[in-house]
């Protein structure tokens, strides 16, 4: 049988992609899995045997994790609103017929291009650094005493680096959306009587529906595990741990592996509770 | 009540004056149809009375009132667009409600409405289902749905049936009609398809360019076109033109003879021939002739789809002679 023939030397071709996806994936998972459950100090005894849930229990209870947790929440919910809204907002008036319109579509999407890094340290330094940073300038120039951004109000300050970094994948998705609109539908329901903030209301924002969830999804998986900015920024302080920022001090700070992995494995129970409420809340959109 | 005129109007994109100042005037309960070749201007002929673009001079009066200045949704009309511009989202009920929900009409009123139109226009089952789900025909209806529940001065139709295919633009064509015969209300349609307008029309108004080249009643337009663009594009098959000796004889440059009004023989007659294509309609066959009277183009004759002729047979026409179209250097009708 032709048929069975071409589905077997399909597999066949397949596997090589299959195998090294799931030995990306299950390696490292079982090693997370098995430290999980050890005492595994590098610099101190090294390898120190099972512990059975120890590890979960000292993460657990620690007094970080559940701010950490908080935080976290906090930093990918407050992205996800800016992001969207003003996405929207920017995706509504980069559509407009404008003189220059392709070059500010490049500069709008500009900053997703900078690096984590790179963007944090420029934020940092040139911008909510309080001697010398640009926002610094602008509150003197009023009068006013700089802010200290990063230690007075560190997690706004975290959410606005972040968020200026995602806003350009927002708004270069939402403006697709947007220009696949069926400008005839607009007419009809001008001519139907809808001033404008109603056709936003009754047209344009359902037609967004499904371009929105998109950006959801996927910004909140990259959120749940940004680093970057929060090294770079504030190290960690200020109330700005996140669970990933928890993880990377038990391993890497503290040296404790074992405790370090098992804040892994909460991490990704944590990102599937997020993920299977958002697929409830906004995943219905991608059906039809 | 919708009496709408059109006072001088005038239209232009940047420096493209794409209608040059008009006057038109669309009586109440009237049919119109606006007709004439792609980027003849008539779509934004209508997209103007509609108020969807701005005219750039001149004025427009609905029942008298200057409504040069109103915004569309004031004007007291509805339009059913080209791609039905149905929303999606929406059920065909919500679709329906849309326009009186802006308007703000109460519930009762507005399930009242509905259900009337539904019932007319033979939506009573799918009003809980989304275009989406709905064939070309059936979202055309709720297209007209949406229209008639604002009980409008007057309906304006950009080229409604064109996405449809042609057994359904048939049905949909007599559909429309009805729809007038019972809503007396007046109806603006535009369409590229000389075959509705002529169907449909109390009143057609023939466009090239952005001109009125003709206004009139469909007979009227068949039988005294005005000029020779009119007699080309009214009627079904084309006019044919003869120019030259057979065109000076009568005094003009140019005479026009339908398909339907040359009588064929095989014997004798006034022009000589030989057939070419030969397309059988059953009802009728439609025989394209090559003449030496006509050297660049060949001649249409519509015969009895009992007449049989072959490619290559040799035939003499037969104008007749009272249904001759004369038209001058200029391309005007003479009489």
């Amino acid at each position: 049988m032709a048929t069975q023939h071409s589905r077997s030397s399909a597999r066949l071709m397949m596997a090589p992609a299959v195998v090294l996806l799931l030995g990306w994936m299950l390696v490292p998972l079982t090693m997370t899995l098995y430290f999980s459950f050890k005492k595994y100090l590098p610099l101190r005894g090294g390898d120190l045997g099972w512990v059975g849930f120890d590890n979960y229990a000292r993460f657990l209870t620690s007094s970080a994790f559940w701010p950490s947790v908080q935080t976290t929440l906090v930093i990918v919910g407050g992205v996800l609103a800016i992001t969207v809204v003003l996405g929207i907002f920017l995706a509504i008036l980069l559509n407009q017929p404008m003189w220059g319109q392709g070059m500010v579509r490049i500069l709008v999407i500009a900053p997703f291009f900078v690096m984590p890094t790179v963007s944090a340290l420029v934020w940092k330094n040139m911008f909510m650094d309080p001697n010398y940073g640009l926002l610094a300038h602008l509150w003197k120039l009023f009068g006013a005493t700089p802010v200290e951004w990063l230690s007075q109000a560190s997690l706004p300050s975290i959410i606005m680096i972040v968020s200026w970094q995602w806003l350009p994948f927002a708004t270069l998705i939402l403006l697709t959306a947007i220009q696949s609109l069926d400008s005839e539908q607009l007419e009809a329901a001008e001519m139907d009587g809808a001033l404008a903030h109603k056709r936003f209301a009754y047209i344009t924002l359902p037609h967004l529906g499904r371009a929105i969830t998109v950006v959801i999804l996927i910004q909140t998986i990259f959120l749940l595990s940004i680093f970057a900015e929060i090294f770079v920024t504030t190290g960690g302080a200020f109330g700005t741990k996140t669970l990933s920022y928890l993880i990377f001090q038990r391993v890497l700070e503290s040296q404790n592996v074992g405790l370090g992995s098992a804040g892994g494995v909460y991490a990704i129970i944590l990102a599937n509770i997020v993920a299977y409420f958002l697929v409830r809340i906004v995943g219905k959109n991608l059906d039809a | 009540m919708g009496r709408i005129t059109l006072d001088k109007v005038s239209k232009s994109f940047g420096d493209v004056e794409v209608i040059p100042p008009l006057d038109l005037t669309i009586e109440d309960g009237e049919f119109t149809v606006f007709v004439g070749p792609s980027g003849c201007g008539k779509s934004t002929l209508l997209r103007l009375i509609a108020g969807l673009e701005d005219i750039t001079s001149g004025q427009i009066r609905i029942d008298g009132a200057d409504a040069t200045n109103v915004p569309p949704a004031k004007r007291g009309l509805a339009m059913v667009f080209q791609s039905y511009a149905l929303y999606p989202h929406m059920t065909v009920r919500k679709n329906i409600a849309f326009p009186m929900k802006m308007a703000g009409i109460d519930q009762a009123e507005q399930d009242r409405r509905i259900d009337a139109a539904a019932k007319a226009l033979n939506l009573t089952d799918y009003l809980d289902r989304r275009p989406g789900q709905l064939s070309g025909g059936q979202r055309q209806r709720v297209a007209i749905g949406r229209a008639i529940v604002r009980e409008p001065a007057a309906f304006l139709f950009d080229e409604p049936l064109s996405n449809l295919d042609a057994a359904l633009r048939v049905g949909m064509r007599l559909e429309i009609s009805e729809l007038h015969e019972r809503l007396k209300t007046t109806m603006i349609y535009v369409t590229h398809d000389q075959v509705e307008a002529m169907t449909m029309a109390d009143k057609i108004v023939v466009l090239q360019a952005g001109v009125i080249e003709q206004v009139g009643s469909p007979l009227d337009l068949y039988e005294r076109p005005c000029n020779k663009f009119v007699a080309g594009f009214i009627g079904s098959p084309k006019m044919n033109f003869i120019e030259g000796e057979e065109a000076a004889e009568l005094g003009a440059t140019t005479i026009g003879i339908r398909p339907e009004h040359i009588s064929i023989s095989t014997t004798e007659g006034q022009w000589k021939g030989t057939v070419g294509v030969a397309e059988h309609l059953g009802s009728d066959t439609f025989l394209y002739i090559h003449s030496d009277v006509s050297p660049s183009e060949t001649m249409t004759v519509r015969v009895d789809g009992e007449f049989s002729a072959r490619h290559g047979d040799t035939v003499y026409l037969t104008p007749r002679a009272e249904r001759i179209h004369k038209f001058g250097a200029d391309g005007l009708r003479i009489e």
